[in-house]
């Protein structure tokens, strides 16, 4: 009897017809993150297109640039491959070598395809990008490139001086090929010298390091500038009755809920040297009608406006930290004979550190990014990498720049982004 | 925060100092916003209070800036105004059309945010969802990553696929608002459906209901003042956003905030401030809707509205 028993398998758990309820169980569970996938499975191809793929599109442009290599027609879009007798003279001598009679005959037979496409701005100005002065040089050439005998290399000369310089050729030949990192590079003030190798550019014409770094200090202020100004409050709507808070939250909301234009042109209103904060100060007779105070068009007029701006992003996750603070807590410090000062600095304010990171973290990333503000109110000395990542799209057209800058802005906002979900976790993101 | 009996003096004076640095910070949040309002009323081109207005005289006061709006663009704008006056403000108005522009930007990227954005949350509030942090990162990211990014990004991409050529007006702008808004749909609509009990969706398919059912009669009474507050975010959103206009909308794309950018950057005038009142104004109305629906939403969860 007990031997039978202990020889029986033990019988499989099974569903009524007959499967293994693991195997079954499993199935379900199967299908029900197919299903729930299914749900998501629409917004997420919708994000890869136009989301995902153009930041795809823009870190390819940072590190490809077609302005030595290929033409495209603007009427009727036909692509013709450029400068390819240079780049096989390239191909087939080490960097470092003399341009010698070949070279020069290549590039103009080069030049004369230029001239046929219309195409020397394009190459000069991709050469430009990392040589100043080199566009002018090769509009000059190719306009007289049909006119060209040789020998070649004296009739270049005769142009130009310019063209044996090293450093020209040593641009010439990274650009021949479509990809490079020469942009990151002069995003990060750097370039390679004749010998390719990489240094800094000269003092005066380093300008990216010094506004990444002008970047991050106002970030860093405009985050301690809202912590200061957000904390008092927060604590106070924390412990006001909610029929009360409810209300003097409206104060936080109502310019969470308008326009960030509608702020920024207030904001140029008040802070004008004929607005209203000066009018109030001179008619106050504190200021001198003469002495106006300066606070816009600099970096006073992007770090003020832009404190007002993200102060909502501070209070509202400080405020959710500590609504729930028991004040018990407190009361029990002071009972046991702690100061005011002593129970807010050992027992409450410990308490609220996670909605100081929150916060601290949310209006940082914010912040770094900023391009509205900056270019309303900064000025010259108030603007930020986004400002400078504009300029290259609109005015000064080095795509590949622009590529460059946002791509190392986007990798420094996606860290940051990274340590807020660890930190705080994504799901804590509240929205009033 | 009442103030105890036995408090010292020290402490009293704190409090009070206290209380008076709050508001001060309360002024310095909503004042910059209210400021524009009566200043939009200035009889003068100035952009502060002349000595009439601060008199309260009605001379200092004038609506010449919102008549301004109305008339700038327009064909005849001097004409008596009769209904062709009032047809050729319709069609011809720089601030009308553009307003129009945003709202059909605005009401097409809005209905693909929240329509998109509800059933990904469904999806996502579902426990057995798998990978659920990184594609919650994912369509978060949106709101995170700088918009000048994202414009140049949008800007590279639609040039190579030569979306411009396509002939559909405004579709590069609607994608574009409508990914912006997506992550405010799904965090609103997520927060409902925090602590939502599946054991109800469980026993309305026990009684029989089918799954779109179920979604009608069950979940969606339940999340609506979610998905509308978060339709709310996405049409506020769209209808704020300028930069990823500038970079990619066709020259005849106006919107309110690209031509209120275009005013700012050339030359400032009051009929900004006129504008920037009417945006106000429909601000406090979004926000009161918003806060009804936030204590609907709550009343109907059965958690406390206090």
């Amino acid at each position: 009897m007990s031997d039978a028993t202990a020889n029986a398998k033990p019988e499989m758990l099974t569903t009524a017809d007959g499967k293994p309820l693991k195997v079954a169980l499993n199935r379900a569970q199967a299908r029900a993150r197919r299903k729930a996938f299914l749900l998501v499975l629409p917004l997420l191809a919708f994000i890869l297109i136009t989301f995902i793929a153009p930041i795809g599109q823009m870190l390819h442009q940072s590190v490809y640039n077609e302005g030595f290599t290929m033409h495209e027609d603007i009427g009727s879009g036909e692509r013709t491959p450029i400068m390819t007798n240079i780049k096989a003279w390239f191909d087939e001598n080490p960097a470092g070598t003399e341009p010698g009679e070949d070279a020069f005959a290549a590039l103009h037979q080069d030049f004369l395809l230029l001239r046929e496409l219309r195409a020397p701005g394009q190459v000069g100005t991709r050469v430009n990008y990392e040589r100043g002065g080199s566009r002018s040089m090769f509009t000059k050439t190719a306009r007289r490139a049909e006119r060209m005998e040789p020998p070649y290399k004296e009739a270049f000369l005769e142009i130009d001086e310019e063209w044996t310089d090293p450093e020209l050729w040593r641009v010439m030949r990274d650009a021949s090929s479509a990809y490079t990192f020469n942009f990151y590079l002069a995003a990060l003030d750097r370039t390679k010298n004749v010998d390719g190798e990489i240094v800094q550019v000269d003092e005066n014409r380093q300008i990216y390091v010094k506004l990444f770094t002008r970047t991050l200090f106002l970030s860093v202020l405009i985050t301690f500038l809202t912590f200061l100004l957000g904390y008092p409050i927060a604590h106070l709507l924390a412990t006001l009755p909610l029929r009360y808070s409810n209300l003097l939250m409206i104060f936080v909301l109502l310019p969470f809920w308008t326009s960030l234009l509608v702020r920024t042109t207030s904001w140029m209103v008040l802070l004008q040297s004929q607005g209203v904060v000066n009018d109030a100060l001179v008619g106050a007779g504190l200021l001198d009608d003469e002495n106006r105070l300066q606070m816009m068009y600099n970096q006073i007029g992007t770090v003020v406006a832009m404190t007002h701006i993200l102060l909502p992003f501070m209070v509202l996750p400080l405020y959710s930290v500590m609504r729930p603070i028991n004040p018990s807590y407190v009361r029990a410090a002071r009972s046991l004979g702690a100061t005011s000062w002593t129970a807010f600095r050992r027992i409450y304010f410990p308490q609220t550190v996670p909605g100081i990171g929150a916060g601290a973290l949310l209006v940082f990333i914010l912040s770094v990014g900023y391009y509205i503000t900056p270019a309303l109110v900064g000025g010259a000395d108030g603007q930020l990498i986004s400002n400078l990542i504009a300029f290259h799209m609109q005015n000064s057209l080095n795509w590949s720049m622009a590529a460059a800058l946002a791509a190392l802005l986007l990798a420094g906002i996606l860290i940051l982004y990274w340590l807020y979900d660890r930190l705080i976790g994504i799901d804590n993101l509240k929205l009033g | 925060m009442a103030l105890p009996n036995h408090a010292s003096t020290l402490e009293r004076v704190w409090h009070y100092t206290y209380l008076v640095i709050c508001g001060l910070i309360f002024l310095f949040l909503i004042a910059p916003i209210l400021v524009v309002i009566p200043l939009s009323f200035n009889v003068e081109p100035y952009f502060t209070f002349t000595e009439r207005m601060l008199r309260l005289d009605p001379t200092g006061y004038s609506t010449r800036w919102y008549d301004l709006l109305l008339t700038f663009g327009m064909l005849e704008p001097d004409a008596p105004r009769d209904a062709s006056w009032w047809a050729d403000a319709w069609s011809n108005s720089n601030w009308i059309n553009a307003a129009k522009n945003s709202i059909i930007v605005g009401f097409f990227s809005t209905i693909l945010a929240t329509g998109l954005g509800t059933v990904a949350a469904l999806g996502l509030s579902r426990p057995e969802m798998p990978y659920r942090r990184a594609i919650m990162a994912t369509l978060i990211s949106p709101m995170i990553v700088p918009i000048i990014i994202v414009a140049t990004g949008l800007f590279f991409f639609y040039s190579s696929i030569g979306m411009q050529n396509w002939g559909i007006p405004y579709l590069g702008i609607i994608l574009a608002h409508a990914t912006l808004g997506i992550p405010f749909v799904i965090i609103t609509v997520t927060a409902t459906l925090v602590g939502f009990d599946h054991s109800l969706t469980r026993a309305a398919a026990n009684l029989g209901a089918d799954p779109i059912t179920t979604f009608r009669r069950v979940q969606m009474p339940l999340i609506l003042p979610g998905v509308i507050s978060g339709a709310l975010f996405a049409f506020v959103t769209s209808f704020d956003e300028v930069v990823v206009v500038l970079f990619v909308g066709g020259l005849d794309e106006q919107t309110i905030p690209r031509q209120m950018w275009n005013g700012i950057r050339e030359q400032i005038s009051p009929a900004i401030l006129s504008v920037a009142t009417i945006l106000v104004i429909i601000s406090i109305l979004l926000l009161t809707t918003v806060e009804l629906l936030r204590r609907r939403s709550e009343r109907l969860r059965g958690m406390s509205p206090s």
